[in-house]
């Protein structure tokens, strides 16, 4: 299968700590700042930014788990429904600062579901978005990143691959491959 | 796989184990949900449903409509009492009539075993048995399970006993065929007339004494005495019912060990539980009744999901 390398590990990590560094100067001590990263992939990204956070700053920045499966405009309209994911959030967002995380921003539909959801936690004073990977031009709604590490222009017979050594693979590494046709 | 083998839910005997696991995992989401300061997600916002009650319920009913309403799904209401249903109508007209106003899914109890069965046979719209006279209810076994995995984790060689009117209740066959599809062993107990003569031919345990039965289960499901079902005496009083087949905290208390003890509801308290033990620390009769709600919404979405 042809892949292409669209950031490397070193890439990785220098974009986790420009990410940290633009949190600080935008959010100074977090004293009213929550982090939320979206189920599924969004809490691998969301953990690595709290720790790298924690050691570069001093501060544990409140953070939770975002599910939105219940929230999203496809239900019904494919052919059978999403498996939910765990929703893990022990503070409310009422009047909090928060910061949307995601590995990568394609459609802008599960942004859109998730900000639905979020909203079931209070009325966030301001909302942000990070991701990791802004795939351009193929968004379907209005929604632009606050922070990226990169933008790509992809195809949509396309997929953006974000893979962790923590979870399996030989090395951080983020691939744009072709989808396998069924 | 997130998908039921199902397009109905008319029984526990019909879905197979992993329908069950992937409705109690689906069921583990929505409890969260109904515990967020906002109860209510969108997911069934274009579904109507209707909730078609040819016999008494409380509990049932309001667990329905609660969970169908914090899915967004719009709700009918009807009930067999002040229905044309007293004017002679079938059961098919009854509910084509319903369904001609564009309702999508059908919640249904009726007096009548196998009701949703042949209701399943006639209509288009999704069926969810709420319970068919003395046969199934499933939603009732699938919160039970659920309610039984929060507080035991996986039910796999798990000993639950089901003790009391055996005979007469939906909710033990549910259990039955619910817990045994889990992996769990299950015991039934009651007075030898309130027990089905093949009972056991399910591969179930029997057992007459109350106490030998709860000194084999980690969880006791207590079941009401279903007089209102009962056309013929059954045991001669419910005085001597409660002295033989009552479970008090003191009986629960000798047994040394840890025990769940569960009812479906309505209780009958000194009967067949006295309050002492339904309000003891051994009952999670409430964390039944809050589970009901997140399980009956899994039900719901999960059938209402299939791309119609």
């Amino acid at each position: 299968m042809q892949k292409r390398l669209v950031l490397d590990q070193q890439q990785i990590a220098i974009t986790l700590k420009r990410f940290c560094y633009q949190l600080i100067e935008n959010h100074d001590d977090f004293e009213n700042t929550v982090l939320l990263g979206l189920q599924p992939r969004g809490p691998i990204l969301l953990d690595k930014v709290v720790a790298l956070l924690e050691e570069i700053s001093g501060i544990k920045v409140p953070s939770g788990y975002l599910d939105a499966t219940f929230h999203r405009d496809d239900f019904r309209r494919r052919d059978f429904p999403l498996k939910a994911n765990e929703t893990k959030i022990d503070f409310l967002v009422e009047g909090k600062k928060v910061i949307l995380i995601d590995d990568v921003l394609y459609k802008g539909r599960s942004v859109r579901a998730a900000m639905d959801a979020m909203i079931a936690f209070g009325r966030p004073a301001k909302v942000e978005l990070m991701v990791l990977v802004d795939r351009r031009l193929t968004r379907d709604y209005p929604i632009m990143p606050d922070y990226f590490g990169t933008k790509v222009n992809t195809l949509d017979s396309q997929h953006v691959v974000v893979e962790w050594a923590d979870q399996d693979h030989a090395e951080d590494a983020i691939w744009i491959t072709e989808k396998v046709k069924s | 796989m997130s998908q039921l083998s199902t397009r109905h839910l008319l029984g526990i005997k019909d879905v197979t184990e992993t329908d069950i696991r992937l409705i109690l995992e689906t069921a583990a989401n929505f409890k969260e949900v109904i515990n967020r300061p906002i109860k209510k997600v969108p997911s069934l916002r274009d579904i109507t449903i209707a909730n078609i009650f040819f016999e008494n319920s409380t509990r049932t009913r309001l667990s329905f409509e609660l969970a169908e309403k914090r899915l967004s799904a719009d709700v009918v209401n009807f009930s067999s009492a002040n229905s044309s249903v007293k004017k002679g109508e079938t059961l098919v007209d009854t509910v084509n009539n319903i369904l001609a106003m564009k309702v999508d899914m059908v919640v249904m109890r009726h007096a009548s075993p196998g009701a949703p069965h042949f209701l399943s046979r006639n209509i288009s719209a999704n069926i969810v048995n709420a319970g068919d006279g003395t046969h199934e209810h499933p939603t009732q076994a699938l919160l039970d399970a659920f309610s039984m995995t929060e507080k035991l984790g996986d039910l796999a060689g798990k000993k639950i006993a089901i003790i009391g009117d055996i005979l007469h209740s939906r909710v033990a066959l549910s259990n039955i065929f619910c817990l045994q599809k889990l992996g769990a062993e299950v015991m039934v107990c009651g007075p030898i007339t309130l027990l089905p003569k093949y009972i056991s031919s399910l591969g179930v345990k029997v057992e007459l004494d109350v106490m030998k039965a709860l000194e084999w289960c980690d969880v006791a499901n207590v079941l009401r005495i279903q007089l209102e079902r009962q056309q013929i005496k059954y045991f001669p009083s419910l005085r001597e019912y409660s002295l033989y087949y009552g479970i008090n905290k003191k009986m629960l208390q000798s047994l040394n060990k840890e025990i769940v003890v569960m009812h479906p509801g309505p209780i009958n308290r000194g009967v067949e539980l006295s309050s002492d033990a339904a309000d003891s620390e051994h009952s999670i009769i409430l964390n039944q009744v809050e589970n009901g709600v997140a399980v009956r919404m899994a039900v719901l979405y999960l059938l209402a999901g299939v791309k119609g």
